[in-house]
């Protein structure tokens, strides 16, 4: 069976609208979390990663759009536009698909100060997808995954498997949510977020910091010129147990990761990195370590990035994949922005500062409510 | 015992009884709120043992429910609960809910 | 292995009726709102799951649907429960829910906004409330579509089949939005045994002419 490979890549956040500008942030430690006052979003202030609205608009300008674009669209386009230019792939070309990654689609369409800016049919997520990838004058209707926090992991993983499948030479996968009353009410109410910019793994962590942004994948099963990073494996599971907490066992991430390794046939003492999803709950971090723990990866270096971006929803799986593989070509871990003491009952090793280290076999977790666990393999060749 | 004595008992007892009622009547409705905001649409008011535990067995009631019900007190009776530990203490029961509510509520 | 799976049983759910394996299982008035067929159909299926009022109607149509294809399937019997998934699909994804959340924020003069609610704006939930209710841990996916798309579906629960991942699959479309209800819900299996057809967009489209 052929490989499938990255052969290139964006992440749009509010470190920067490329991969290169995210990384240069992020070596510098430099986070994106940050406190809004916006009280179209909340009443009172929160603390979240932003994409900077007028530097988006530039950026979506730059492409001479003639038609109206939600901020969910315009970054999304922006996204997989930049990722286009670095390769050899006709977006319009009926060998190419469409894979849109997304938790809440344009839900910021439902508040009143966009109200009648759009139509109403523009909430629903295929209708979004299909703006999106007609944009590109693609002819294919997009595929859209909606599966919550691991909904861009899954979407990677469901490109790898269509281009097996011999039907399509390349997959541009790419994910995105943005911020909205809606979202940051409803995580409110769960007092999930934060006091303050999230802390994966740590002792003192209380919540998330939620983030927007758009990352895209482009798929090929033909390698690229310059090295290639194959997505090797994967595998989704379910905890069955409750619809927005984790399993208390990490029982259902543990069989992901095991899923994941079997798909790659690989054995988990060949992984070299682990790029978390540490999302700074109290539950997600504790039922993460477990599951790390129980396949035998408590040693590997490991890190979340959402104290740098944000959790991001259906971009994530996207977002930190990319990040993950800039690491792989680069030689560099990055340090968990929030992480100071361990604070899980089962250790494991969170990076605190940045790590110079050549990285071959990189595993990457996700979990979402509903009860859902992705797990993802990419190698480099 | 003398007229102003007695006057005074029968006066405490009555405010013991009337206490006794607004209690029960706040735990009763208490009861049918909370059938409504966890939608509870099996159980009826006299199924709710104001004295028994909410959570744990009983009513089968998770943390979604316990974060529903810090919205309820807040809606209905003004009230905010800051944090998961008071949380628990005054959701243990229906009857220590609305204890809470008579100790803090402004007229 | 054949790079078909079989359709075991399968479920539609529309117009206050309900039917299973081609035949009417259950009828509700027609006049009936949804809050008042689905909780005749719940009873009517004398279950009891602890947590179904709780549930949005997308949900509760959804879980309800399941049961009735794996009420006599006894997956858990033959299958590990990794082997066992969910792969569904829908048009709107949880807008309906997602209105009604919004309805407990957008005023700011009475802002309280509802845990109970938001924890079903995810259309994936219902793939949850299945795997919870069925002890289902195997792979599980939520797909957005503008139409039901069989062609895409059967031939991506037949690959999960044909790669190993799965040996049985609870499969279909979930839609409730504005009024407007249709659930068809089928359990897919790799080997054929006592099995009705073959997985296929053809014989999908077959089935589900209600």
């Amino acid at each position: 069976m052929n490989s499938v490979f990255l052969i290139s890549d964006n992440v749009i956040t509010s470190l920067g609208f490329t991969t290169r500008e995210n990384a240069a942030k992020m070596r510098e430690k430099c986070s994106g979390v940050m406190l809004s006052e916006d009280s179209f979003i909340s009443p009172i202030p929160f603390y979240a990663s932003l994409v900077n609205t007028p530097l988006l608009e530039e950026a979506f300008g730059s492409l001479n759009a003639q038609a109206e674009y939600t901020r969910l669209e315009k970054m999304l386009i922006t996204s997989i536009s930049e990722a286009l230019r670095s390769a050899n792939v006709d977006p319009s070309s009926d060998t190419t698909l469409f894979i849109i990654s997304t938790a809440k689609g344009n839900i910021d369409l439902l508040e009143e100060r966009l109200k009648g800016r759009f139509p109403k049919e523009r909430l629903k997520a295929a209708v979004m997808a299909k703006v999106v990838s007609s944009f590109f004058k693609n002819p294919n209707p997009p595929l859209v995954v909606s599966n919550a926090c691991i909904s861009g992991s899954v979407s990677l993983l469901l490109g790898k498997r269509l281009l097996e499948g011999g039907r399509y030479k390349n997959i541009v996968v790419a994910g995105g949510d943005v911020i909205s009353e809606f979202t940051v009410s409803g995580f409110q109410s769960f007092k999930a977020i934060g006091s303050g910019p999230c802390r994966p793994y740590d002792e003192a962590r209380d919540g998330i910091s939620l983030g927007e942004g758009a990352a895209t994948v482009i798929l090929s099963v033909v390698p690229g010129p310059k090295g290639a990073i194959a997505l090797k494996g994967g595998a989704v599971t379910n905890d069955a147990n409750h619809i927005s907490g984790p399993s208390r066992t990490g029982e259902g991430l543990f069989l992901a990761i095991n899923g994941a390794l079997n798909d790659a046939s690989l054995a988990p003492e060949e992984i070299d990195y682990i790029s978390g999803h540490g999302t700074a709950t109290n539950y997600n971090d504790e039922m993460e370590s477990k599951a790390i723990h129980s396949a035998r990866l408590e040693q590997v270096p490991m890190n979340s990035l959402k104290g740098y971006i944000g959790h991001t929803l259906g971009a994530a799986g996207i977002a930190e994949s990319v990040m993950a593989t800039y690491s792989m070509k680069h030689d560099i871990l990055f340090a968990t922005a929030g992480f100071s003491k361990m604070g899980v009952t089962q250790p494991v090793n969170v990076l605190s500062d940045n790590l110079e280290k050549k990285v071959k076999k990189v595993l990457k977790t996700a979990a979402g409510f509903g009860g859902c666990n992705a797990a993802l393999i990419f190698e480099k060749q | 015992m003398t007229t102003g004595a007695f006057i005074l008992q029968n006066k405490l007892e009555k405010y013991i009884v009337f206490k006794f009622f607004i209690m029960e009547e706040l735990v009763n409705q208490l009861k049918v709120q909370i059938i409504k905001a966890l939608k509870l649409e099996d159980v009826k008011p006299e199924d709710i043992n104001p004295n028994a535990p909410l959570f744990g067995d009983g009513l089968g009631l998770d943390s979604i429910d316990a974060l529903e019900l810090i919205v309820l007190l807040e809606k209905e009776y003004g009230l905010r609960v800051e944090n998961a530990a008071s949380a628990k203490k005054i959701f243990s029961s229906v009857k220590s809910m609305a204890d809470y509510i008579a100790e803090h509520k402004k007229a | 292995m054949s790079s078909k799976g079989y359709i075991q049983s399968y479920s539609i759910i529309k117009n206050n009726r309900v039917v299973l394996n081609g035949e009417e299982f259950f009828a509700g008035g027609a006049e009936d709102d949804f809050a008042t067929f689905i909780r005749a159909l719940y009873k009517k299926l004398e279950i009891t799951h602890s947590s179904f009022y709780k549930m949005d109607d997308m949900c509760k149509l959804g879980l309800l649907a399941t049961e009735l294809v794996l009420k006599d399937a006894a997956i858990r019997e033959k299958y590990s429960d990794t082997e066992i998934g969910v792969v569904l699909s829908n048009s709107s994804s949880s807008l309906e829910t997602d209105t009604a959340y919004y309805e407990t924020v957008k005023d700011r003069n009475n802002y309280f906004p509802s845990p109970a609610v938001f924890v079903y704006t995810l259309p994936n939930i219902v793939i949850g409330e299945i795997c919870i209710r069925n002890k289902i841990k195997g792979e599980n996916t939520f797909f957005i579509f503008e139409e039901y798309n069989p062609e895409f579906m059967t031939d991506y629960v037949n690959n999960l089949f044909v790669s190993g991942k799965l040996k049985s699959c609870v499969t279909g479309w979930v839609e409730y939005y504005e009024g407007h209800y249709e659930a068809f819900v089928y359990l897919a299996e790799a080997t054929q045994g006592d099995n009705r057809c073959i997985h296929s967009a053809e014989q999908v489209r077959k089935i589900y002419s209600f």
